[in-house]
C-alpha cells in the first residue's frame, strides 16, 4: 500500500510541475514524470515480492509457477506505452525548441499571443 | 468478412510509409493522388462491410479475452462512415489549399496517421488498444496543429500538446485502475466481470471514471476542459481545422466516452449528472464566448465547444430518443462544422483575412463558397428544413420527455444564441457592405469548391430525408449503445 501512495505522491509531483511552473522545460519534465507515474502504476499491479519471470520451462511444476511468477500483461503493456511516452516527449521538446527561437524565451507567460 | 477490418489502420499507416519514401523522388503529385486513392480505398471497404452486422476480427488467432480484438458493430460503422468520408473531402480539399505550404510529404503522411489512429480507435474492442490508437491520432494531430511553424500556430500546438498529454495520462491510468479490479482490458470482458461480481460501487472503478471523465473529456474539449480547443482549431491549416472539429473532437472524445461508459463501465446516474452538467456549461460557455469573437475560425472553434455540449447533454440524458438526438447531431455537426471550416479557409485564401470586421459583402464575388455557408450557418443554427434543426429538436424533446424541463429551456436558449451569431457571421462577411480589400476576389479554384458544395447538398438532404437517416444508419447504432449485453454477448461469443 505503501508502494501505491508513494506511487501517487510521484504523480501529484509531475501534475504540480506542470500546473505551477511557468518554464517549458519545467512542464515538460512534469508531463515525464506523470508518465512515469503511471507506469510505475502499471507495473507495481503485476508485481510480486520475490517472484520469478513468467517464462514456463519444462522442469517447473505449473501450481508454483502460477504462484510465484508475476504477471507478464502490465510489462507488454508499459513497453508500449514507454515507447508513446517517447515519441511525445521528443515532439514537446522540438516544440519547446521552436518556442524558443520564434518567442526568445522558455517563460509560458510571456507566451500568450492568443487570447484565452 | 472480418478479415477486412485490419485494412482500416493498415492502409492508411503503409500509405504514410510509402509516401514518406517515394515522396522524396516525387514531392508534388505522388503524395496527394497517392492518399487520394488511400481514401478512397478505405471508402470502398466501407462499402463492403456495411449492414452486414456484427463483426469479430481476433488479430493473430487469439481468442477475445486474451488477444486484441477488433469490433466493427453498428455504432462502429456509424462512426467509420463519418471519419473516412470527412477525411475524403478533406483530402480533395487539401489538393490545392496545401500549395502554399509547399510541402505535401509531410503533411499527408501525418494526416494519413490521424486517419489510421481515428479508424483503429473507432474499431478496437481493447482498452489498452484504445488508447494506443487514441495516442497516434494524436500526436499526429499535434504536429499538424502546428505545421506552418509560425508563432502563433506553434504556441497553439504546445499548449494542445501539453494538455493532450495530460489527457493521456489519465486515461492510461484509469485503464490501470480497470485492470487492477477486473484483470482484463478487454471490453466486453471487463463489462462481463463488471456485470457479474455487481461492481457498480467499487472504489476503484469509481476512480477510473473520474479518470476517464477527465481524459476523455480534455480530448472532446468540453469545459471545463475546453482550454486547448479554441487556439488549436483556429491556428490549424484549415483541412485540419476541419479533421479536428468534424471528427477528431468526437472520435477521441464523444465516441471513447460512449463506448467506455455504456458498453464498458456502465452508466450510472452520477455519471449521467456529470455529462449534463458539463454539457449545459459546454454549451452556455461555447455560446457566450463565440459571441466575443471577431476571429471567424475562433468563433466556430467556440461554436464546436457549444454544439459538443449538446451531444453531452443528450448522452447524458441517456433515454434511446435522447441518444438518437446525441447521434444524430454528431453527424450533422460533422457535415456543417467541416462545411464551415472549409469555407473559412477558402476565404482566408483569397482574402488574406479572416477577422469578420475586415471583412463584408463576399456574395457577388464569390457566390459558390457564400451559398455554401449560408446554408452551413443556417444549419448549425437549427433553421428548418436544414439536419441542424430535426437534431436539435429531437434533443429537447427528449429533455422535455425524460423530465427535465430547465434543461429543455437552455437548450432552446442556447439554439437562440446560436442562431444570432451565426447571424452576425453572415452580416458581416456575406451580406451587407462590400468591404474595400475584397476588390479582386475571385471564386476559388473547383478543387476546394467541390467539398463545400457536397457538404451542402448533404446538410439540405439530411434535414429532408432525415427520418431515412434515423431508422437506417442512427437507429442500429443508438440499438447497440443502450443494450451492453448485446455487445458483450456478440463480441465473447455467448
Amino acid at each position: 500500500m505503501t508502494l501505491y501512495f508513494l506511487n501517487f505522491v510521484l504523480l501529484i509531483i509531475g501534475l504540480y510541475a506542470l500546473v505551477v511552473k511557468r518554464h517549458i522545460v519545467k512542464k515538460i519534465l512534469g508531463v515525464a514524470i506523470m508518465e512515469y507515474a503511471v507506469n510505475l502504476f502499471l507495473i507495481l499491479l503485476g508485481f510480486r515480492k520475490s517472484g520469478i519471470a513468467p517464462i514456463l520451462t519444462e522442469d517447473m511444476d505449473l501450481r508454483t509457477f502460477i504462484h510465484t511468477a508475476v504477471d507478464p500483461l502490465p510489462q507488454a503493456l508499459v513497453l508500449t506505452s514507454i515507447v508513446i511516452g517517447l515519441g511525445t516527449l521528443a515532439l514537446m521538446v522540438a516544440m519547446a525548441i521552436r518556442l524558443y527561437e520564434r518567442y526568445g524565451t522558455f517563460d509560458m507567460d510571456e507566451i500568450k499571443r492568443l487570447r484565452g | 468478412m472480418s478479415y477486412l477490418l485490419p485494412l482500416f489502420t493498415a492502409i492508411p499507416i503503409f500509405s504514410a510509409i510509402l509516401i514518406l519514401i517515394i515522396g522524396k523522388f516525387d514531392k508534388k503529385n505522388f503524395p496527394r493522388i497517392w492518399s487520394l486513392l488511400t481514401s478512397l480505398s478505405l471508402l470502398f471497404i466501407l462499402a463492403v462491410i456495411w449492414d452486414k452486422g456484427t463483426m469479430i476480427h481476433e488479430m493473430g488467432g487469439w481468442k477475445p479475452p486474451f488477444g486484441v480484438v477488433l469490433v466493427k458493430d453498428n455504432l462502429s460503422q456509424f462512426m467509420l462512415l463519418i471519419v473516412n468520408v470527412v477525411a475524403f473531402l478533406t483530402i480533395i480539399y487539401s489538393y490545392v489549399y496545401m500549395i502554399k505550404f509547399e510541402d505535401y510529404l509531410r503533411f499527408f503522411t501525418l494526416f494519413l496517421f490521424m486517419l489510421a489512429g481515428m479508424n483503429g480507435v473507432v474499431l478496437t474492442g481493447d482498452l489498452f488498444n484504445l488508447f494506443v490508437f487514441l495516442e497516434i491520432a494524436s500526436i499526429a494531430s499535434y504536429a499538424l496543429v502546428g505545421y506552418g511553424v509560425d508563432a502563433e500556430e506553434l504556441e497553439a500546438s504546445f499548449k494542445y500538446l501539453i494538455l493532450g498529454a495530460l489527457a493521456s495520462v489519465f486515461i492510461l491510468f484509469g485503464i490501470g485502475m480497470i485492470y487492477s479490479v477486473t484483470g482484463s482490458v478487454n471490453m466486453a470482458d471487463v463489462a462481463r466481470f463488471i456485470i457479474v461480481n455487481n461492481l457498480s460501487k467499487n472504489n476503484a472503478l469509481l476512480m477510473a471514471t473520474g479518470l476517464f471523465i477527465v481524459g476523455f473529456g480534455l480530448k472532446a474539449g468540453l469545459v471545463p476542459f475546453h482550454a486547448w480547443l479554441p487556439d488549436a482549431h483556429s491556428s490549424a491549416p484549415a483541412p485540419i481545422s476541419v479533421m479536428l472539429s468534424g471528427v477528431l473532437i468526437k472520435v477521441l472524445g464523444i465516441y471513447a466516452l460512449i463506448r467506455v461508459f455504456y458498453s464498458v463501465i456502465g452508466i450510472t446516474p452520477v455519471v449521467s449528472n456529470v455529462f449534463i452538467t458539463m454539457g449545459v456549461i459546454s454549451m452556455l460557455v461555447g455560446a457566450f464566448m463565440g459571441f466575443g469573437q471577431d476571429d471567424m475560425k475562433r468563433m466556430f472553434a467556440f461554436s464546436s465547444i457549444s454544439q459538443m455540449g449538446y451531444i453531452a447533454v443528450g448522452i447524458g440524458i441517456g433515454t434511446p430518443l435522447a441518444i438518437i438526438g446525441a447521434l444524430f447531431h454528431l453527424l450533422n455537426h460533422a457535415g456543417f462544422k467541416s462545411l464551415l471550416f472549409f469555407s473559412s479557409g477558402v476565404i482566408q485564401n483569397s482574402t488574406g483575412t479572416r477577422n469578420l470586421s475586415e471583412l463584408g459583402g463576399l456574395r457577388e464575388k464569390m457566390p459558390v463558397t457564400s451559398a455554401a455557408s449560408v446554408i452551413g450557418s443556417l444549419s448549425i443554427a437549427g433553421v428548418p428544413p436544414f439536419n441542424g434543426f430535426w437534431s436539435k429538436l429531437i434533443i429537447i424533446l427528449a429533455a422535455f420527455s425524460a423530465g427535465y424541463f430547465w434543461l429543455g429551456g437552455i437548450l432552446v436558449l442556447t439554439a437562440f444564441l446560436t442562431l444570432s451569431y451565426y447571424l452576425r457571421f453572415q452580416k458581416n462577411v456575406i451580406f451587407g457592405e462590400p468591404a474595400s480589400i475584397i476588390k479582386n476576389v475571385r471564386e476559388a479554384p473547383f478543387m476546394m469548391i467541390l467539398p463545400m458544395v457536397v457538404l451542402a447538398v448533404f446538410c439540405l438532404l439530411a434535414g429532408i430525408f432525415n427520418s431515412w437517416i434515423i431508422n437506417n444508419i442512427i437507429i442500429p447504432a443508438q440499438s447497440i449503445i443502450t443494450n451492453q449485453l448485446v455487445y458483450i454477448s456478440s463480441v465473447l461469443g455467448m
